[in-house]
């Protein structure tokens, strides 16, 4: 860099480009969060399915899989689990059959014994996020 | 060390290394049950290990930036540190509360933990990477703004360098920011689009600012460039970052339920984020060949060198491979995704503690720099290191590239857990290639205790 570019100059492109660029990035956040209404379905969160989010989250179900993509990468993407699976029903015996002691060799998911409510709400939560407009994502019904 | 205060970071660095022995341990565990799956199942389950594995690189990342701070603020105000009482006991309380945290995870259910904590009261945990308890996260809190408090009355009562006041910026920022932390809406996308307040303005952003800042003071201290020409440098690089990085937090909004576009902004602006790394890394490679003295601690230099090719090449060259929409479409939460982290923290925040680690210790023991024995010790830990991490990256690509194609892009797109086990092989030679990385970690212990001529102060 040639002297006649100095150290003010670049202090004071960084303080106003900073500025700036989180400006615009307030105002896109903001535009987003009135958008969301026609995407997000939040009109159909019912009590269940908040109680529902709170099973996903106290067991650390994002330590293993993805939500919409995010997460960990060791087991199945969830955002569609209850299509892949065909319905809620089949998800719910998925979750109340695990093995206790794991299969042999296999990743394995932990029994968290819950109760016939929590599945629901579980289930209900996971329904919804399919109902999600997430872009087409994923691509196809295998996550 | 010029100032009797700097002496704190010494804990701070010491205890940096300790955690990231464990994490690297919890990793070794991980990569195992990606291949045995029912290695320690079910006493460690892979969520809880992955928690330990990623919460102790937050935490020991953190011991290391506040360390950093410790010894470099001092040197930069030209002034004692505020209060040294006050950063020893932010350390112990940060210790105790850290290792509470780890225990907790391994020895309770994750539910029970929770119910334990008052997570019923304000539900936090839970989500990636912030699964603390409420009393840790706030906790953290509480430490954070007591050590801001600390180092910014420092600066305030001393000299006002552009390093130190970057570092602040940095500092302060990621203080604001896991403030998001405590928000946590029933609603799931807008859950999701303020964790990324949290998660992508902190590596995307502030901790940029914060590895800037220690780059630019150990290169001004082991190159002596005038001053005036580093921070040039620094002004230039957190600049093209913030520009580029904070719009760039769109790459996260393309599938989540955010407007569609974001899929434009974020692929524009993300797609110009390797540009400050390349920034970085001429910046690094220029300063250290115009350097006006041949520091005796050659092995910081090289740190320094390799913050920036391996920040540049893992979160720089690694982040453009999936970033745009189109190629986001189908490697979204893929192991490309994972191969980009795993280099992406290395690269940059792993290194640049080792970094600021080899420069200060030493002085902080007492010398200008240890033997040349214990260097060469250390740069054989940083080519094993760093080495290994390239082979994992490399690894979890190519297994990665097999997953969308086996099980997104193909005719007959295969289940999830199908498609893993046709690419264990690549997890199995990630695993050797981790055990290569333990055994540079290893080394780096080593080289703290060879012994050997050593140059004084």
């Amino acid at each position: 860099m040639s002297g006649a570019f100095t150290k003010s100059m670049a202090r004071n492109i960084f303080y106003g480009g900073t500025t700036f660029f989180f400006l615009l990035f307030l105002a896109l956040s903001f535009d987003t969060m009135k958008q969301l209404p026609k995407r997000d379905m939040r009109q159909n969160i019912t009590p269940s399915i908040i109680a529902g989010k709170h099973i996903w989250e106290t067991r650390d179900c994002i330590g293993c899989h993805t939500l919409m993509g995010e997460g960990a990468y060791f087991a199945p993407e969830l955002a569609n689990v209850v299509e892949r699976l065909g319905s809620k029903e089949a998800v719910k015996a998925f979750i109340q059959s695990r093995p206790v002691d794991g299969i042999p060799g296999r990743r394995s998911m932990p029994q968290f014994n819950l109760t016939d409510k929590e599945l629901d709400d579980l289930a209900n939560f996971l329904e919804h996020v399919n109902t999600i407009n997430d872009a087409n994502w994923p691509p196809n019904i295998q996550g | 060390m010029q100032y009797k205060s700097q002496a704190v970071a010494k804990p701070y660095f010491i205890a940096a290394i300790g955690l990231f022995i464990g994490q690297i341990l919890f990793g070794l565990v991980l990569g195992l049950q990606y291949v045995l799956g029912d290695f320690l199942f079910p006493a460690i389950p892979f969520n809880v290990a992955r928690m330990v594995h990623t919460n102790l690189l937050i935490v020991w990342l953190l011991f290391g930036f506040m360390g950093a701070a410790y010894y470099l603020i001092p040197e930069e105000a030209e002034t004692e540190l505020f209060s040294p009482k006050l950063a020893l006991a932010l350390f112990w309380i940060f210790l105790v509360a850290g290792a509470l945290t780890i225990v907790g995870y391994l020895t309770v259910p994750y539910a029970t933990l929770a119910q334990l904590t008052g997570n019923d009261l304000l539900a936090t945990m839970g989500r990636e990477f912030l699964e603390q308890p409420l009393p840790t996260k706030l906790g953290i809190v509480v430490v954070a703004l007591a050590f801001l408090f600390n180092i910014t009355m420092t600066v305030l009562k001393g000299r006002k360098t552009s390093i130190a006041l970057v570092l602040l910026l940095g500092l302060w920022g990621l203080a604001v920011f896991f403030l998001f932390s405590f928000y946590n809406p029933a609603n799931i996308v807008v859950d999701k689009f303020f964790w990324w307040w949290v998660v992508h303005l902190w590596v995307e952003g502030v901790w940029e600012l914060i590895l800037g800042a220690m780059l630019a003071f150990v290169l001004i201290k082991v190159t002596g460039v005038d001053r005036e020409v580093i921070e040039k440098w620094l002004y230039v690089i957190v600049t093209l970052t913030l520009i580029t990085g904070i719009i760039g937090t769109g790459h996260h909004y393309f599938w989540i339920g955010t407007p569609e576009y974001w899929q434009w902004w974020g692929s524009i602006f993300s797609a110009l984020e390797p540009i400050p790394f390349f920034a970085m890394t001429v910046f690094a490679f220029n300063m250290v060949n115009r350097r006006r003295r041949e520091h005796p601690n050659k092995a910081a230099v090289l740190w320094a060198l390799g913050t920036g090719v391996m920040a540049f090449l893992g979160a720089g060259i690694w982040g453009f491979l999936h970033t745009l929409a189109p190629v986001n479409y189908y490697t979204h939460g893929t192991q490309i995704t994972a191969a980009h982290g795993h280099m992406a923290f290395y690269g940059a925040y792993v290194m640049v503690n080792l970094t600021m680690i080899s420069y200060a210790m030493p002085l902080l023991r007492g010398r200008a720099a240890n033997s040349n024995k214990a260097q060469v010790f250390e740069m054989w830990s940083f080519w094993l290191m760093t080495v290994a991490m390239v082979f994992i990256t490399l690894f979890l690509t190519a297994a990665g590239i097999l997953q969308v194609w086996l099980q997104r892009v193909s005719d007959s797109p295969v289940p999830f857990m199908v498609g893993q086990d046709q690419v264990a092989l690549f997890y199995w030679m990630r695993e050797w290639a981790g055990v290569a990385f333990l055994i540079g970690l290893i080394v780096y212990v080593i080289s703290f205790f060879v012994k050997g001529e050593e140059k004084a102060a």
